[in-house]
């Protein structure tokens, strides 16, 4: 693949988790009766007009400025006139001209490098209802219902440059994207819920070459990995067809995910005439400096800054920094289990080691989910420190801190796990052992270091696990010597 | 005198009085319009039923010893491109033929908590694209004066009915003239207020920078009292004046001394009627011997401003028109094979032609092509219509001119459309710019009614309702009743 290398830009759509629409009053809340929550204006109905929430545009400059971008005080809403059944007014309300953010960017982490992805702009625009056929597509369909509920749920369109080079860039992409716009809380960030969606523009050229190749958007990706199975697929199609010589077609392709391929839609040479003009109904608003800075202060620590302190103040690796601030809610676990315990290592082992386990296992997206609350792992954490456990055990306590309420400490004392630190309990069964593998004893003897993990082994088999193993080597050593 | 004949001031006198009660005026307001609606045609729907029960419930309060707004009570009609709830509201067009609207538009819902009683919804152009309302689905609306010539458009219905003696007050919309060019026609009194000074929110949209929605009525102070009834900040309407609103009865004060009336020289060229421009001459006059200054003024850009509005009204149109796809109400086609043909048959089928026109002829300016060359363009000439009104108004406090540049003409004359667009230069300014203006009774030509265009200053109603009431208080043109309208 060096001969030819990969450009790709991606268009992403965020649903904005305000409580009403973007231009009138009806809930913005997912789900619902279908058609239960329209009103004439997000249905289309005569003579209703769009009266603009003002809370999107809060939402908006916060994800601007997150994202570095220059907010715009001119902001325009203008008309995208097209036919389809899920858009009631025949044409959409969004911003062409005058948007809500320019020229931003964000940085990814992609195989231990930064880099950075240039953002284009954002704008606010309204999404669409859902349509639901008899069939696979609208055409080939004996009947259609619509469903207005989803109509005028306000968006955020976040375009890239084409910065990303390559499938594992783009995914890295859309995760740092989903961070940082759950940690402004404007979104609840549900790739399978459609608050997050994205397209992604794909084109392939001769290593080197300036022109970009012909370009195909990928739609329908429905999760991280989707976006990089598809784009992978992408990239070693459009690089047969060059190869092949075969003529390149822009066009829209849609992911199947079963057959993990793409499948032409429709093609797209020529651009759609959207006849865009500025929507006469809203006049145009002009933001206030005051209240971007307002809004400016009021951002919470962001992602990068997030793990920036975390190594910096607590010394943890850019690897497990990363992986604690890649979700808002891990991260302030983190912070409030530091409350408790100042082992800030100890913390990222658990949670990126056995808590990330448990969430997978038991299929738990939201680590708020998670059973045990912060100031019992804390305590295991401490009890561990203190030699009152093995970390062996721990592991037995965190199970069972996952099933109940108890504390660890109730845990340890119910099931007798407090780890045997007594040197007079341990000779016995030291020497006990010692004396039943005498093939062990001499192996060790003889140099095989690694000898004494068996009779490490034995004592535990014998304490149950509860020996301290520090102390049991320390035991085995002088006895054997 | 019958009681139809009398306005909305003198029936809520009478009202107030308890000389009459609400079901008696509007009994007799029922019955004229069964009289002489057969050759009229003012009316899509008359209801009867609604109306009588608004009456009863007015009489009830009166009784009660409660206090009554102006309009309570008294009937008047809605032009049908204003949404009422639960009563059909079709724009006059086969598309919206049964749509009956699940709510009311502001302006409705303004007057209801008012008291105001509807008679019935009063027939226009369809979507009100024409000026004669002879492009309506329905019926072509007579000009009361003479059954045999158009009332005007495209609130044909509106006025024609209060110039029969149907109604005591209506409502019309005007984009480009649709309120003030078939009041001219009609010989009664049709204002466009300031835009923003009246909510657009449930008023089916023509052309969302140009409509206003405003009074139809027999006298200046009857508009007024309409104009409080409707006017106001809407919080629907994003265009809606968020400023106080005045009482513009308070301007009913018979005094132009001192006031500074601008004659646009542009306005007075050779195409209009000479007849017609003697009146108003005359009328103009008339305010100067009241004590007005007449000043002559240049609103250089007017030559531009029919290809202009041409261009920017109907680029709106069709966009507003995009909604009406047969898929969630009104007119859908039963011979469609797939969802393109819904759409291009329930269109093709329940649009008439002037809709299909404009709406053809307003995406192709919108069009990738067309848009920079067309509508931006169109949209800076805008801008120098406005600065030409900004400039004149820095010298006088109105300006006037004809209403219209004919009298009406006979129903399916077809004049050539150049002509009745040259026509709507009159008007046109004053949309684009915004501005309030009125058109009041002036005179006859042949016994058919001559209008008087006053046009204010943005947000100037009121100086515009002064200028209008002291002319009619000096002369009888408004006191005239049409042969259908009554003695």
């Amino acid at each position: 693949m060096m001969k030819y290398e990969t450009v790709i830009g991606i268009e992403t759509h965020v649903e904005l988790k305000t409580k009403t629409k973007i231009f009138c009053s009806c809930s913005a809340e997912f789900g619902g009766e279908p058609n239960s929550k329209t009103c004439p204006i997000c249905a289309g109905f005569p003579g209703s007009l769009p009266v603009v929430n003002e809370k999107i545009l809060e939402y908006a400059i916060r994800a601007g400025l997150a994202l570095n971008c220059h907010i715009q005080k001119l902001n325009i809403f203008d008309r995208k006139s097209y036919f389809y059944p899920d858009l009631g007014k025949g044409y959409q309300i969004s911003q062409l001209k005058y948007p809500i953010a320019l020229n931003g960017y964000l940085d990814i982490e992609v195989d231990g490098k930064t880099k950075r992805v240039n953002i284009n702009r954002i704008h606010m625009e309204e999404d669409a209802g859902k349509l639901i056929h008899t069939s696979s597509t609208i055409s080939s369909s004996e009947s259609s219902i619509v469903d207005y509920n989803r109509s005028s749920v306000p968006l955020l369109e976040i375009v890239t440059e084409p910065d990303i080079s390559s499938p594992k860039e783009a995914r890295a992409y859309m995760e740092k994207l989903r961070t940082i716009l759950q940690y402004i809380d404007v979104s609840d960030c549900k790739m399978q819920e459609g608050s997050l969606r994205c397209d992604a523009n794909v084109s392939v050229r001769p290593f080197g070459q300036k022109e970009y190749g012909v370009r195909s958007e990928v739609k329908n990706l429905n999760s991280f990995k989707a976006v990089q199975r598809s784009l992978e697929y992408e990239e070693l199609r459009k690089a047969r067809e060059l190869e092949e010589g075969v003529r390149q077609i822009q066009d829209t392709r849609t992911w199947d995910e079963e057959k993990g391929l793409t499948i032409s839609m429709r093609s797209k040479e020529q651009a759609d005439d959207y006849r865009y003009f500025q929507d006469p109904d809203i006049p145009p608003i002009i933001l206030d400096k005051a209240w971007i800075e307002d809004v400016a202060n009021k951002l919470p620590e962001l992602p990068d800054a997030r793990k920036k302190r975390l190594m910096q103040e607590l010394g943890l690796s850019e690897y497990d920094a990363l992986g604690i601030v890649a979700d808002i809610h891990m991260a302030n676990y983190f912070d409030e289990t530091l409350k408790y315990t100042k082992d800030a290592k100890a913390i990222s082992n658990w949670l990126l080691g056995d808590i990330l386990a448990w969430l997978n296992n038991n299929d738990v997206e939201d680590i708020r989910a998670f059973p045990v609350e912060e100031k019992n792992i804390a305590q295991m954490i401490e009890l561990v420190n203190e030699g009152i456990i093995s970390s062996k055990l721990a592991k037995t306590v965190f199970e069972e801190l996952t099933k109940t309420s108890k504390s660890p400490q109730e845990i340890i004392k119910e099931k007798g796990l407090e780890q045997i630190s007594d040197t007079n309990q341990l000779l016995d069964i030291v020497q006990d052992v010692i004396n039943n593998n005498p093939q062990s004893v001499g192996d060790y003897l003889a140099g095989k270091e690694r000898a004494i993990e068996f009779l490490v082994g034995q004592i535990m088999k014998e304490t149950k696990g509860k020996a301290n193993p520090e102390i049991i080597n320390k035991l085995l050593k002088e006895k054997m010597s | 005198m019958y009681i139809y004949n009398l306005g909305v001031q003198q029936l809520h006198e009478k009202l107030t009085n308890k000389e009459l009660s609400s079901v008696e005026i509007t009994k007799a307001f029922l019955e004229h319009i069964k009289e002489v609606e057969s050759k009229v045609q003012a009316f899509v729907t008359v209801c009867e039923k609604e109306a009588l029960e608004q009456a009863k419930k007015v009489d009830e309060k009166i009784q009660k010893g409660e206090t009554i707004a102006p309009l309570a009570g008294i009937p008047g009609g809605i032009k049908d491109n204003i949404c009422t709830k639960g009563i059909k509201t079709t724009c006059s067009s086969r598309m919206l033929e049964n749509f009956i609207p699940p709510y009311d538009a502001s302006i409705i819902e303004k007057l209801k908590s008012q008291d105001a009683l509807f008679i019935g919804k009063t027939n226009l152009d369809e979507f009100a694209m024409g000026m004669t309302t002879e492009t309506s689905y329905f019926k072509s609306t007579k000009n009361p004066w003479s059954l045999d010539c158009v009332p005007g458009g495209s609130s044909g219905g509106s006025v024609s009915a209060v110039a029969a003696g149907q109604v005591a007050w209506a409502l019309g919309s005007d984009t480009g003239g649709s309120i003030r060019q078939p009041a001219a026609f009609t010989g009664v009194v049709g204002m466009k207020p300031t835009y923003g000074r009246v909510s657009r929110s449930g008023c089916v949209p023509l052309a969302s920078s140009l409509d206003q929605f405003g009074p139809i009525t027999k006298n200046v102070t009857d508009c007024a009292h309409v104009l409080n009834a409707i006017s106001g900040h809407c919080p629907f309407d994003a265009n809606s004046y968020q400023g106080e609103t005045p009482d513009f009865t308070k301007s009913l004060v018979a005094d132009v001394k001192g006031m500074k009336i601008g004659l646009p020289k542009e306005y007075f060229s050779l195409y209009v009627d000479k007849t017609v421009k003697e009146k108003v001459l005359q009328a103009i006059k008339q305010l100067e011997s009241l004590g007005a200054q007449i000043v002559e003024i240049s609103l250089p850009h007017t030559d531009y401003s029919a290809a202009t509005y041409s261009v920017i009204a109907s680029a709106e149109t069709a966009s507003n028109m995009s909604r009406l796809d047969g898929v969630k109400y009104g007119y859908r086609s039963p011979n469609a094979k797939n969802i393109n043909d819904l759409y291009v048959k329930s269109r093709s089928e329940g649009f008439g032609k002037e809709v299909k026109l404009r709406v053809t002829l307003g995406n192709y300016f919108l069009s990738a092509d067309c848009y920079e060359e067309y509508y931006l363009h169109a949209m800076k000439i805008r801008t120098l219509i406005v600065n030409d009104f900004q400039k004149a108004f820095e010298k006088v406090d109105v300006i006037v001119s004809p209403a219209a540049t004919t009298t009406a003409f006979k129903i399916g004359a077809n004049l050539p459309k150049e002509e009745l667009y040259m026509s709507s230069v009159l008007h046109i300014p004053a949309n684009m710019a915004g501005l309030p203006a009125i058109s009041i009774p002036c005179g006859f030509v042949e016994n058919m009614p001559v209008g008087l265009q006053i046009i204010g200053n943005l947000l100037d109603d009121s100086n515009v309702i002064k200028a209008a009431y002291t002319y009619e208080q000096n002369t009888d043109f408004h006191k005239q009743i049409a042969p259908v309208g009554g003695k």
